[in-house]
């Protein structure tokens, strides 16, 4: 009754140019100003007149229906099985930098698993003065500290190496996700230990048949490494780690090791399956990077996009969008509207955290012709993020992997919105 | 914070055999292998009862299951086929992931001599060793693997960063832009009933 429901138009009917003809609605939006009264309000509504739902309905919420887009997504054909696969955060949909752990996106290499805070131990041992092993009380019981970090998988955007092939940024870059985690350092829990001095290295693996190891060098593990178990001001998701994940800011994905159960101290890394086979990056000389850790400067715009097209018609139209770095704080966000030829520079909004996602907006007046929106992150480092041929021109197109090349977005004039490249 | 420069006392120490349950990782030195053995044969009639189902009777891999062997020279094609022979630098990691990882389904039920056999087995499909291999503790880090030599750790801060530093283009950057691919062509994208991207906001103001 009040415009809620999804019109069955055919995306064929809209690139035609009938859904969101910007003439059209400003008609229609002067029609409503100096026409018939609106019903909405002269009109008495139901929800104006009886009750709401009690406050006992409904101890933990979930989003109102209207919302029930705003869900992950799969793709079935990216993997072969949906228990070693990813899904994707509707970053299309979302504002602000906070994720709401319901619907960031997830990657299990054999499932999501079970594990109750009675079950669960963490142990350290290797290269230490006493191996020693934690339950989780154990852990609630050293000191805390607090973090706000982005987790992108290291193959964001993997599939667009080789050309524009998913429609939308949840597909092209919502294998990330951005929460405030508490949690005791990792270094605390190596002290308690004690590291020897031949312990160089540090691997972690997880309580789950993959176990996902991974090494880290030492250095990393001491600086700003969580023992995660909060995030968002709750338990973490059993599909994001219950009871207990890390937390590595900056790095890939793949090293934030859920239901996180060991943490070997070596002299050297050991080059595991998801450090070798996986997470290796495929160079044009057949050769390949392998360590590749961080997550270099990246941005999207995430509207408009492909799955939130332009409605209202010409004029006011806010441009927002992501960005983020792994190597420190994002510190400028251009916007082009014409496919990189000029730029202007957007606003960030809130305070620009270390390693964590960033909001940025640009308002313009749309007078209703095409655009090839980009948007280009600038990192504290001076790093600026580069096109995607930039990247191709040094890794060529199969390296898997950080792909973090500047997105572009063609907005027709009828509002829709469509994933593609320009050269 | 002096306060936390003294250790808590919080945990308590592993036990052995602790140790030995959980920390089965093995290292490209061989650091981490039990004792044990097992030959190519033995490994063929373990991959045959426990693999092939997924990775086919010569480790070709069956349906999208992930390929173990072949695709030798191919890293520079345009399609790269990356392999355990192809690609894998280390041995440890196959004994090691076969171990604690695989069966996909029911990991952790293949014994030490069980990953040796299927190890050689591996290493036989690849074209690495002869049919009457035997792979043990004691030989096992005489294995070279054929691409040992193809990767080398991160190195974006010297062919990368400096690239990609500095003052950015702001205006009159191209002469020219022109659309050159399109997702759209390829339509691979999950869709809503209407035939848009899955998960297309709704119009909160329609006409």
């Amino acid at each position: 009754m009040s415009g809620t429901e999804n019109k069955g138009t055919s995306r064929r009917a809209v690139l035609r140019g009938g859904l969101a003809a910007g003439a059209g609605l400003a008609v229609a939006g002067a029609a409503r100003a100096e026409g018939t009264p609106d019903p909405l309000i002269t009109e008495v509504q139901d929800w104006a007149s009886s009750f709401g739902d009690p406050v006992d309905a409904t101890p933990y919420g979930m989003p109102i229906r209207f919302e029930s887009q705003v869900v992950r997504r799969n793709v079935e054909w990216l993997t072969e099985s949906p228990v070693s696969s990813i899904n994707f955060t509707p970053i299309h949909a979302l504002e602000g930098t906070i994720t709401p752990q319901g619907c960031a996106f997830e990657r299990h290499h054999s499932g999501a698993i079970e594990l109750s805070k009675p079950d669960y131990r963490l142990m350290i041992d290797g290269l230490v003065e006493t191996p020693l092993v934690f339950t989780y009380e154990d852990l609630t019981r050293f000191p805390r500290e607090t973090r706000t970090a982005f987790c992108e998988c290291a193959a964001n955007g993997g599939m667009e190496w080789g050309g524009a092939q998913l429609e939308g940024c949840q597909f092209t870059q919502g294998m990330i996700h951005n929460m405030e985690y508490v949690g005791v350092p990792l270094r605390l829990l190596l002290e308690e230990a004690g590291v020897k001095p031949e312990g160089k290295w540090v691997y972690a693996e997880g309580a789950d048949a993959s176990s996902n190891g991974r090494s880290m060098p030492l250095e990393k593990a001491m600086d700003d490494v969580l023992v995660a178990f909060y995030a968002n001001g709750e338990a973490l998701r059993k599909e994001h780690g219950y009871p207990v994940r890390l937390v590595v800011p900056g790095f890939e994905g793949n090293m934030w090791v859920k239901w996180l159960r060991r943490i070997g101290v070596y002299d050297q890394a050991v080059e595991s399956r998801e450090e070798t086979s996986k997470y290796t990056d495929l160079m044009p000389d057949g050769r390949a990077r392998k360590w590749t850790w961080v997550m270099d400067a990246k941005s999207v715009i995430t509207s408009p996009s492909p799955q939130a097209p332009i409605y209202h018609g010409k004029g006011p139209l806010v441009i927002t969008g992501l960005a983020w770095s792994g190597h420190g704080k994002v510190t400028r966000v251009d916007v082009s509207l014409d496919g990189g030829k000029n730029w202007q520079e957007a606003e960030l909004t809130g305070e620009a955290q270390s390693k964590a996602l960033t909001r940025f907006r640009l308002n313009i007046d749309w007078d209703g012709s095409e655009l090839l929106l980009q948007s280009r992150a600038v990192d504290e480092t001076g790093y600026v993020q580069p096109t995607k041929d930039a990247l191709r021109a040094i890794r060529g197109t199969n390296s898997v992997y950080h792909n973090n090349g500047i997105q572009t977005w063609w907005v027709h004039e009828n509002g829709e919105v469509e994933n593609v490249e320009v050269a | 914070a002096p306060a936390f420069a003294e250790k808590l006392g919080l945990g308590r120490p592993a036990l052995p055999a602790e140790i030995a349950a959980w920390d089965v990782a093995v290292l490209p030195d061989g650091t981490g292998l039990p004792e044990g053995s097992g030959d190519v044969a033995t490994g063929d009639e373990v991959f045959a009862e426990k693999c092939a189902t997924c990775h086919g009777d010569f480790a070709e891999g069956i349906d999208n299951w992930p390929v173990l062997a072949g695709g030798e020279g191919s890293l520079k094609d345009r399609r790269p086929v990356k392999t355990i022979g192809s690609y894998w630098p280390h041995l440890s990691t196959v004994w090691d992931y076969i171990h604690r990882s695989m069966p996909f389904g029911a990991a952790q039920t293949v014994t030490p001599d069980e990953a040796y056999a299927i190890t050689a087995f591996l290493l036989y499909s690849n074209g690495i060793v002869e049919d009457d291999f035997v792979l043990s503790k004691e030989n096992f880090t005489s294995i070279t693997m054929p691409n040992a030599d193809g990767f080398y750790p991160d190195d974006r801060a010297e062919s990368e960063y400096a690239t990609f530093s500095g003052e950015a283009c702001m205006t009159d950057c191209a002469a020219e832009v022109k659309v050159t691919k399109r997702a759209v062509t390829l339509n691979v994208t999950p869709t809503d009933p209407d035939g848009r991207p899955a998960g297309t906001l709704p119009n909160p103001d329609p006409v």
